[in-house]
């Protein structure tokens, strides 16, 4: 009898054991698979890109594409080369980093060096609201604003530049930069700053000899992110570069990036399946790929080169 | 007190020296010497502010927020209190030089680690950088393992060697005083033994100050040592009258393993 | 040292601080450039759309007349399509940061996953768009509908919610985890009694800065087709029916703060730049009061925490 009873007893537990065994597993299958709608994303975002550039590259030659210097999908006489937009895009982004990259390293090593921590704990949150603003906004900043204010200096500049975009989208991914590269920064260790101290350097020899130099490959990551980010920026463009394809670098006049191209497609109702809705695609896909390799390089420079301090 | 009993040069001593890190009273009248051309050990357990000490001598602390310095710290032969708000700690910093705890070598050359300081002073003459350079890294008895790979990280170096660097990068400076805090306290044995040879022969040449935990490598390196306890100086002498007839009950304790 | 030695030293210092000066100088006025671009953008839109903030322009659609136009079907649509986002974005991506955090072996999945949740921070907002149109709209056939932009905004930030989870979970020491497991809880025990619950705070951190971000997005909802002229509100999600719940406002068109302003910004006649600036303000201080919860909330974890 006494033996029954515990037999009862340990087979019930095994049993509990096993439902519970089965809820968490359960549970941990659940918890995977929502881990696992991330990867999904990335497949859709490939399969949608390439498929409709497949579609795409079946009426349009892959040659003309990479080659031809003019993009005219809606005309009669349609070209697709992707050059203008690739330029209009190259040159916002260089007038962008040009704003962004020496303001971004100068808050950033101010903020890591020289300012008290008081000054810190105002300025970041700063920066930080000054990174959330929507786009939309700086775009209509650069219109409303910078525009009008650069057409006071150059008379000549037309109502879309992308002088006036790349400069405003500049300023809208300095927080950016300099947080990434202010962390950078900040991780190098107390003790090699010390030792530039402690030979008396001055704060401005310590930060540009001994801390940036450590902090490199956080930096220059910092600075590949900003790259890319500036190149998948939309809003700004499309608001204040103007929407006319322009085989030119030169940032006085208007042109069209990328994604500006696509903003303008999606704004008309081109029928899906047709050759203006494939070449968005191919668009995207060109964007994708720009960002993909500056992404992929920015955290290959911090992860190899991290250093070991 | 500008001479010891044995009348030899002080080239630095403290004055009613107090330190606080914030409301903390770390250091309580300190009045210590520190001879020219000899080597002062800075002995004491743990959290006895040895190294405070060491650091305000270089004006370490100026670095981080919260800390205060009261009395003088005085440095020979222009009697300058190096503690007084008019002077420069920048200029305190060109003229004593500190090696710390840990190897800290610049994630640069080893020959750009060496020439750091001659160019933060503005020196631009490659020459005259080479020949500063090779003499710091001869002093540092590091010349002949690192001759031939000057241009190569000093990161690559064994920490030993990488502390010994660190001891060139001094050196290459001229410093008038140079603190050592620590400087051993993270290598294996042998590196340890290499820096403490590394510290006799250096000993007649410069002005020496070190802190260890270590009292053999204190009773080895010191012609005077100073026994700190709870943020004051409890006996100081020439270092075989400390170790061999304490005058302090304290400090007998301590050398003798019965504390600390 | 001689008196000349001294002297030169000093030279030395005096031309080298002047470089210093000069950088925190530098550093001022770059910090000062972000400043003033603040307070100009900020200024103009106020002294240009302030005038149009009144109730009415809350209470009225778009029209083809700007001093009758309003955001009604902008903020409403806003709120609408952030709900879907939420209630996406929350639970996926609080299970996913879990998972990786908490569950997920050291294999080459993991590996793949974390990977791959970095780089979709990084792929520009116009792309996740493409996707959406590609996807939602045409193969599963969700139209150009609050619930496609929710969704699609929902996988937009689905990795800052992720990357928040798992900083918020890492911060928790071990010795929580172990005092639970010891007194005998399970796995999802600890995950679903201890560690979420502690993590909260810092993960409502990453969901407020990602929701922010999302109701700002402009070119993604653009690139699913959303259109610019909506006059009308999307079915009530409350009904005076049972089961007084009606999801037919999931499928319905739409428009958002952001498109509003856009479709504002881009027309020359003053009275619709107007428009866009209190438009634009409006948007702004939603997301800056949004950035502001998540900053404080982040300020006071840190100040009270101490495990």
């Amino acid at each position: 009898m006494n033996s029954m009873q515990t037999t009862t007893v340990v087979s019930d537990r095994l049993a509990r054991n096993v439902q519970r065994n089965i809820r968490e597993r359960a549970i941990e299958t659940i918890l995977f698979g929502a881990a696992l709608v991330s990867v999904l994303t990335t497949v859709g975002i490939v399969w949608v890109l390439v498929s409709e550039s497949l579609n795409f590259f079946d009426h349009v030659p892959f040659g003309d594409f990479l080659t031809d210097t003019m993009w005219t999908p809606l005309f009669s006489e349609p070209h697709y080369g992707i050059l203008p937009l690739l330029m209009g895009t190259i040159t916002t982004s260089l007038v962008a980093l040009v704003v962004a990259i020496p303001l971004g390293t100068v808050i950033a090593a101010y903020l890591s060096e020289f300012a008290s921590a008081r000054v810190r704990e105002i300025v970041k949150p700063f920066l930080e609201l000054l990174g959330g603003i929507p786009t939309i906004v700086y775009g209509y900043f650069a219109l409303t604003v910078v525009t009008p204010l650069l057409q006071a200096i150059y008379p000549d500049l037309p109502g879309f530049s992308m002088l006036s975009a790349g400069l405003v989208m500049g300023i809208a991914i300095v927080p950016y930069i300099s947080s990434l590269t202010e962390d950078a920064m900040r991780a190098v260790p107390m003790s090699l700053r010390e030792g530039a101290y402690g030979m008396g350097s001055t704060r401005f020899q310590t930060a540009i000899r001994v801390v940036i130099p450590a902090a490199l490959s956080g930096v220059l990551s910092a600075y590949i992110l900003g790259i890319s980010r500036a190149v998948g920026e939309t809003m700004i463009v499309a608001v204040a570069a103007g929407m006319q394809p322009n085989f030119t670098m030169d940032p006085t006049e208007p042109a069209q990036t990328i994604s500006a191209y696509i903003v303008q497609v999606a704004l008309g109702d081109l029928p899906h399946g047709s050759i203006g809705y494939q070449s968005i695609f191919a668009a995207g896909l060109s964007l994708m790929l720009m960002t993909l390799l500056f992404n992929i390089l920015g955290h290959v420079i911090r992860r190899r080169y991290r250093e070991a301090y | 007190m500008s001479t010891t009993e044995q009348n030899l040069p002080v080239k630095a001593f403290t004055r009613d020296f107090n330190f606080y890190y914030g409301s903390f009273h770390a250091l309580k009248s300190i009045n210590l010497p520190v001879i020219e051309k000899h080597v002062t050990a800075l002995i004491g357990p743990s959290g006895c502010g040895k190294s405070t000490l060491l650091r305000s001598f270089n004006r370490m602390h100026d670095l981080y927020p919260g800390n205060r310095y009261q009395g003088e710290i005085v440095l020979n032969p222009d009697n300058t209190n190096i503690l007084d708000a008019r002077v420069d700690p920048i200029e305190v910093r060109m003229r004593v030089g500190m090696v710390f705890q840990k190897p800290n070598p610049f994630p640069k050359s080893i020959y750009e680690n060496v020439a750091y300081g001659l160019r933060v002073r503005g020196e631009k003459s490659r020459s005259t950088l080479d020949d500063k350079i090779e003499d710091a890294l001869r002093g540092a008895s590091l010349w002949n393992e690192v001759k031939d790979r000057l241009n190569q990280p000093a990161t690559a170096l064994s920490g030993g060697q990488q502390q010994r660097l660190c001891i060139a990068r001094c050196l290459a400076t001229d410093p008038e005083l140079l603190l050592f805090d620590e400087p051993t306290s993270a290598l294996d044995p042998i590196a340890t033994a290499n820096i403490e040879e590394l510290v006799t022969q250096l000993r007649d040449r410069v002005t020496i100050l070190i802190v260890t935990h270590n009292m053999q490598q204190a009773a080895r390196v010191s012609h005077y040592t100073a026994y700190m306890y709870l943020g004051e100086v409890v006996e100081y002498g020439i270092t075989d009258e400390v170790f061999l007839r304490p005058k302090k009950k304290e400090t007998e304790d301590y050398i003798t393993g019965r504390f600390g | 040292m001689k008196a000349n030695e001294l002297d030169q030293i000093r030279s030395v210092i005096k031309t080298n601080k002047r470089a210093d000066l000069i950088f925190a100088l530098a550093g001022f006025l770059a910090l000062m450039v972000g400043v003033m671009a603040f307070i100009t953008l900020f200024g103009e839109m106020v002294a240009n759309g302030w005038e149009r903030i009144n109730p009415d322009f809350f209470t009225s659609f778009p029209s083809r007349r700007a001093a009758n136009a309003g955001i009604l079907s902008a903020w409403v649509g806003s709120l609408l399509v952030m709900l879907v986002t939420a209630l996406s974005a929350i639970p996926l991506g609080i299970a996913a940061g879990v998972y990786l955090e908490e569950y997920a072996p050291k294999n080459w999945m993991t590996d793949l996953i974390e990977i791959n949740v970095t780089n979709l921070a990084g792929v520009p907002s116009i792309v996740y768009g493409l996707l959406a149109l590609g996807v939602f709209v045409y193969t599963f056939g969700f139209g150009q509908s609050i619930l496609t932009a929710g969704l699609t905004l929902g996988l937009l930030i689905l990795p800052v919610v992720i990357v928040s989870t798992r900083e918020a979970l890492r911060a928790i020491p071990i010795h929580i985890r172990e005092g639970a497991y010891g007194v005998g809880a399970t796995q999802w025990q600890v995950v679903s009694d201890h560690l979420v619950p502690y993590a909260t705070p810092g993960i409502m951190t990453g969901v407020i800065i990602g929701m922010s971000r999302a109701i700002g997005e402009t070119a993604p909802i653009i690139t699913i087709g959303a259109l610019t002229f909506i006059a009308f509100l999307p079915p009530s999600p409350v009904t005076d029916t049972v089961p007084f719940l009606n999801f037919e406002w999931l499928f319905s068109g739409f428009t958002v703060m952001p498109i509003q302003m856009f479709n504002w910004t881009s027309r020359p006649e003053e009275a619709f730049q107007q428009n866009a600036a209190a438009a634009g303000l409006i948007l702004v201080l939603m997301t800056l009061m949004m950035n502001a919860i998540a900053i404080w909330l982040r300020y006071r974890l840190r100040k009270s925490i101490s495990w």
